[in-house]
């Protein structure tokens, strides 16, 4: 059976027949291009801030799954990405695991969560969805500033990034940088590979008419939870990844700001498309980043940003780019 | 006489506050067409909806193959062998015709295979690779029709499905549930178009103010007319 073009916001484009591994011919050159700038990518700017931007579009990715694919707004991701980094940074600063084993670590942390939590808020819908996932992240966020393994307000800090399978030293930047690339493309091919399954197909199902699933035999919280749970698990990966990175996992990545950022970020890069989340998150770090002299005029610049997006681009930059150009990205 | 497939006994049904279903009884036998007729508001769709689980409240007894099922959840109710096809036809937009035709699950041994639902519907063949809002009325009818034959369940609720359509389509339609009869599948049908109905059922229910008022076999319908058109209101 061939596989979907993924999104459902694209009503007036035809469907595109020739498709390679799920990807029609659009989102493999987008792909390339995508894949070529990781690689070229360290070359011109700073490794640390494109590691971030990959941890980030990692994140923004998981998050994707969910709410551009489901249909459910999870307002409390940043527990399972904060999660995730604080057990990975315990595990490789504490038991001495090594990289590779920190991160699994991290994406079974948020995995382990992310069931707890999905499988109370998934019994409501809308708006109760999301309110039930921030109190349970907030929640998350008060047991991380008093339970001793985090440190509190210190957080964990002087991570060490060891040897990647007891072997490569990670300490250099862009060593460093390859292994965060790899895990990126790897956790972004896995989130496409779900959504183009017979799963994902059932997830969209869910998401344009869930009485309609229900009736044709699908327990449809079954299937919500277990989309709830992959997304929470790759957050874990993605924070466990930035933790390794910056050697250190704090409050903030646990606080619900971090929670809105993931929201702002897919938001900005087009909900429900496969590369919106990652150019949303390379938006939203870049700005963070390069307008870090405004100081707290940055939010009121993402602010804005927010609203332009809301108003006059509802679709993201690629969503919109997309439909310019006539295809689905 | 032996059991029937579907018997539906003091079926109450509730939306929030209101009180749509007063104690519907209705009997099904295995290879049976049966039609529900009513004015609007008469509380055909709901009963269907009903049987399915898919009101907010219900209360009676539903038992299908001598099994009770009120208490079940819907996706039980489908994999029990009940397949709906609502009114609005429920095509999901964002998948091809392809894949909504085999989205569904298969519940039970002995559903058509794709090749067959094709054979009977060739249209979805042609527009196999389709987006399933690009399909016309009647086309999504076929489809909304024909996936849930892959899924091997035994009885149909059909809701309305010459409602919109051409008569030209209407008529392919009636074949197709004749042919279904013939398959051995029980057709339970929504109707408020009485002149299609009798060309494909064995038995007509009337219904009325949430309650079935009336139970006519097809072949007394031409005697029962008088009777129809006070309930029906044409």
């Amino acid at each position: 059976m061939a596989a979907p073009a993924s999104g459902g916001a694209f009503e007036g484009i035809a469907s595109e027949n020739e498709q390679m591994w799920g990807f029609t011919r659009p989102q493999l050159i987008a792909l390339g291009l995508m894949l070529v700038g990781i690689v070229i990518a360290p070359s011109v700017l700073y490794p640390i801030f494109l590691m971030k931007v990959l941890c980030f579009a990692l994140f923004a990715c998981a998050f994707n799954l969910l709410i551009g694919y489901v249909g459910l707004l999870s307002f409390g991701h940043a527990a399972y990405f904060g999660m995730g980094g604080y057990l990975a940074g315990y595990a490789a600063k504490s038991w001495g695991l090594t990289p590779e084993a920190c991160i699994i670590v991290g994406g079974l942390a948020g995995m382990v969560l992310g069931w707890v939590i999905g499988s109370l808020a998934i019994r409501r819908q809308g708006i109760y969805f999301a309110m039930i996932t921030l109190a349970m992240a907030q929640m998350v966020y008060f047991f991380c500033v008093q339970a001793p393994f985090t440190g509190g307000e210190d957080g964990i800090q002087a991570i060490p990034r060891g040897n990647l399978f007891g072997v490569i030293d990670l300490r250099s930047d862009m060593t460093m940088y390859w292994l965060v690339a790899a895990v990126f493309v790897i956790g972004f091919l896995f989130i496409h590979r779900v959504i183009n399954s017979p799963f994902g197909q059932v997830m969209t199902a869910i998401r344009e008419n869930e009485p309609r699933a229900t009736s044709l035999g699908y327990r449809t919280d079954d299937y919500k939870l277990m989309a709830f749970v992959i997304s929470a698990a790759l957050s874990g990966v993605a924070g466990a990844t930035k933790s390794l990175v910056f050697g250190i996992a704090t409050l903030t990545d646990v606080f619900w700001t971090m929670s809105g950022e993931v929201v702002l970020m897919s938001l900005v890069g087009g909900l429900g498309t496969l590369f919106g989340p990652v150019a949303g998150a390379a938006i939203i770090v870049s700005m963070q980043n390069y307008l870090a002299e405004f100081g707290a005029w940055v939010t009121v610049i993402q602010g804005v940003i927010f609203v332009l997006c809301v108003l006059a681009f509802r679709r993201g930059v690629v969503g919109e780019i997309g439909r310019i150009l006539k295809v689905r990205l | 006489m032996s059991e029937p497939l579907l018997q539906v006994r003091g079926l109450e049904a509730w939306y929030g506050e209101s009180h749509v279903l007063h104690g519907v009884n209705i009997d099904i036998n295995a290879g049976e067409v049966v039609t529900l007729l009513g004015r609007n508001g008469a509380g055909k769709t709901s009963t269907l909806r009903a049987i399915m689980g898919l009101t907010g409240k219900r209360a009676g007894s539903v038992k299908f193959q001598g099994k009770e099922l009120i208490a079940a959840r819907p996706d039980v109710i489908a994999r029990a062998g009940i397949a709906y096809c609502p009114e609005e036809r429920g095509i999901f937009a964002s998948l091809n015709v392809g894949e909504n035709l085999v989205l569904p699950p298969e519940v039970l041994l002995g559903g058509l295979n794709v090749p067959e639902i094709h054979q009977m519907f060739p249209n979805l063949l042609e527009r196999a690779r389709s987006q399933g809002t690009k399909l016309s009325g009647g086309e999504q009818q076929m489809l909304a029709i024909g996936r849930i034959l892959r899924t091997g369940a035994k009885l149909l609720l059909l809701d309305e499905p010459s409602e919109g359509l051409a008569p030209v389509i209407v008529q392919q339609i009636g074949a197709t549930i004749r042919a279904l009869k013939q398959r051995g599948f029980t057709v339970l049908l929504v109707e408020q178009n009485f002149r299609f109905a009798q060309t494909v059922a064995d038995r007509h229910y009337v219904m009325d103010h949430g309650t079935v008022v009336d139970n006519v076999p097809n072949h007394e319908l031409a005697g029962a007319m008088d009777r129809l058109h006070q309930y029906l209101g044409v």
